[in-house]
């Protein structure tokens, strides 16, 4: 059990330092937060990575975390990309 | 292959670096440095765990390659006016990809004779299959809301039909197809396959509200408690797992079907906030730090935005969830109140502003929908050049979606500088010459001050009926998300400008020009 109060210990002091951090993102700055923090969020692609990939696993298993990468991957990759098409946008006022 | 603790230290290098993606977007100067920061934290992560094991590379590869593929594709075709539908689609795959990683994770230690399924992992499993239907159902609803296509009455695109039946068609054929599979188990069988037919007739219902639906949003909700406890008793019965996840389903559509458009910014930043804490529950299922930081740090990060939005349309998030904004029973005649409206057009605009000093723009989501930002900073422009300070105020729920109205106008390359929130706005706005209003309504409803029978009463507002004299470029005297009528319209210093928002502004550039 002192595995779960670990991860518990580190789930809830995240939650702090992401109200901590994000209270300080400008309203200007809110859409290109939430496609940002969405990349972010496809972070379960560790997870669905490991599944894809076990050797000895059920194959439907396998299969059902194949589906999960490739819908975390779009989440990496297009909200990274997304985010960063935004951005630019808004620094590249140089006239 | 690496050591258990190279990786360990590399997954903290790339919560590091999440944390400081979301403090750098802090300013638009070191906003750019902090998404790639985010991005090499996730290129490093993911590197890092593929070379910690012995895996068969088949499958990852096709996953990889085909996600990779789309989500590119849908990154650089986005018009800047669509994020919304795009920002609730990534949180609905979010959602997904932690139920079938729970669902995947669950199988796989069933039928591993080594692996355990100690309670932990149960409750996790069904923590991340809970939300993470929850966040997919509900932000299919969200997309196909803003797509406008769910809910509606009018005649729908070809493509808009494709996705609306091709999505119940696909889950009431999924869900039945297999409950026939695992008819064995009984009655969930059963259960799964009118799970599925019930979402997939509830998406064809052409209201947003309809009889039974509380009861129906209660059924769902203590039915998903009674399964949630189940799949932790018995974690080898998948079919309890699947059914788990079409009742969570059920509870999705329904909580975010009656939600009103208005609402919208709301329900796509509590979606957000979903799509984060799924992801911090399948960090739980497979023990693993950096899924639980990076998915708490979202989960935060949107329950900060739906805050911000609940304020600024002085609700609850308990009444968006549950309740409805609509007019209520004294709401004011259309017609009383428009009796002494007055309309213009470009040439008397363009008078006006010929003398003006300052300019506040009012953008909403008229400007949206019309594309009109370029129109709207060639304006701008047109008006500094003639000496015009011009500013743009913005309401923080303008548009579907939280700081919606900044990017459209940072397309248009208007500097930041420019934009000026409803706070710092307010206490000047007597001082203004001129203050046009592009396609916004609600917004500036001057009722929300005046009126607290009205069902906008106490939202904040931006102040425009105290500028000098106020211009509204809008279609139709059509009432806003709200539904009541809007004073400000037929206010002595207002002139409408009924035209579509983009022609109207074309047209008042070209008037300027001719002073």
């Amino acid at each position: 059990m002192t595995d779960l109060v670990m991860l518990l210990t580190v789930f809830v002091l995240a939650i702090f330092v992401g109200f901590e951090v994000i209270t300080k993102v400008p309203p200007t700055l809110h859409t290109p937060l939430m496609s940002g923090s969405n990349a972010i969020s496809g972070i379960t692609i560790i997870g669905a990575l490991i599944l894809a990939g076990a050797i000895d696993s059920p194959e439907i298993s396998k299969i059902l975390a194949t589906v999960a990468v490739a819908l975390a991957a779009i989440n990496v990759v297009g909200g990274f990309l997304v985010t960063n098409r935004m951005l630019k946008m808004f620094s590249a006022r140089k006239k | 292959m690496l050591s258990q603790h190279i990786v360990n230290i590399v997954y903290l290098v790339a919560a590091v670096l999440f944390i400081l993606d979301l403090k750098w977007m802090a300013h638009p100067r070191t906003a750019v440095r902090g998404n790639r920061a985010g991005a090499l934290g996730m290129a490093l992560a993911i590197a890092v765990t593929l070379l910690s094991d012995r895996y068969d590379w088949s499958y990852i590869l096709i996953g990889v390659a085909v996600g990779s593929v789309i989500g590119a594709v849908a990154a650089m075709r986005v018009k800047m006016t669509s994020m919304p539908e795009l920002v609730g689609l990534f949180n609905g795959f979010g959602g997904a990809a932690s139920v079938l990683v729970a669902g995947s994770a669950i199988i796989a230690a069933v039928a591993s004779p080594t692996a355990d399924t100690g309670l932990q992992m149960r409750i996790a499993t069904v923590a991340s299959a809970f939300i993470g239907s929850i966040t997919f159902f509900g932000s299919y609803v969200a997309f196909g809301k803003l797509g406008e296509f769910l809910a509606v009455k009018w005649k729908l695109y070809t493509w808009q039909k494709a996705i609306k039946y091709g999505f119940s068609l696909a889950v009431a054929a999924g869900a039945v197809a297999y409950a026939v599979m695992v008819m064995d188990a009984g009655w969930p069988a059963y259960a799964i396959a009118g799970c599925g037919l019930l979402i997939a007739g509830v998406l064809l219902i052409k209201k947003e509200r309809f009889p039974g639906m509380d009861a129906l949003k209660i059924g769902s909700a203590v039915a998903s408690i009674g399964m949630a406890v189940l799949v932790v008793m018995q974690p080898e019965n998948t079919a309890l797992f699947w059914l788990l996840v079409v009742v969570a389903g059920v509870l999705g559509v329904i909580l975010t079907l009656s939600i009103g458009g208005a609402d919208m910014p709301v329900v796509i930043a509590l979606l957000n906030s979903y799509s984060g804490l799924a992801a911090a529950a399948t960090g739980f299922v497979i023990d693993n730090n950096v899924l639980i930081i990076a998915g708490s740090l979202v989960g935060a990060s949107g329950i900060i935005l739906t805050n911000i939005m609940c304020k600024a349309m002085n609700r609850s998030l308990v009444n968006v969830l549950f309740g409805t904004m609509g007019p209520t029973a004294d709401t004011p005649d259309a017609d009383d109140v428009y009796r002494s409206v007055k309309s213009t057009s470009a040439d008397e605009v363009a008078m006006l502003l010929d003398g003006a000093q300052r300019v506040v723009i009012i953008p909403g989501y008229g400007m949206a929908v019309a594309q009109a930002q370029h129109a709207v900073r060639d304006l701008a422009n047109q008006l500094e050049a003639r000496g015009a300070n011009v500013e743009y105020a913005i309401h923080p729920v303008a548009g579907r979606m939280p700081g919606h109205m900044n990017v459209l106008l940072a397309e248009a390359d208007v500097p930041y500088e420019a934009l000026v929130e409803m706070d710092d706005i307010n206490p000047t706005m007597a001082q203004v010459d001129v203050a046009i209003v592009v396609g916004a309504n609600d917004v500036v409803n001057p009722v929300a001050r005046t009126d607290p029978q009205s069902p906008i009463a106490g939202m904040p507002i931006i102040d425009v009926d105290k500028a000098r004299t106020v211009v509204v470029i809008k279609r139709s005297l059509s009432p806003g998300f709200a539904g009541i009528p809007n004073p400000l319209f037929a206010a002595d210093n207002t002139l409408m400008f009924f035209e579509d928002a983009k022609k109207a502004i074309l047209d008042l550039v070209g008037a300027v020009k001719e002073l």
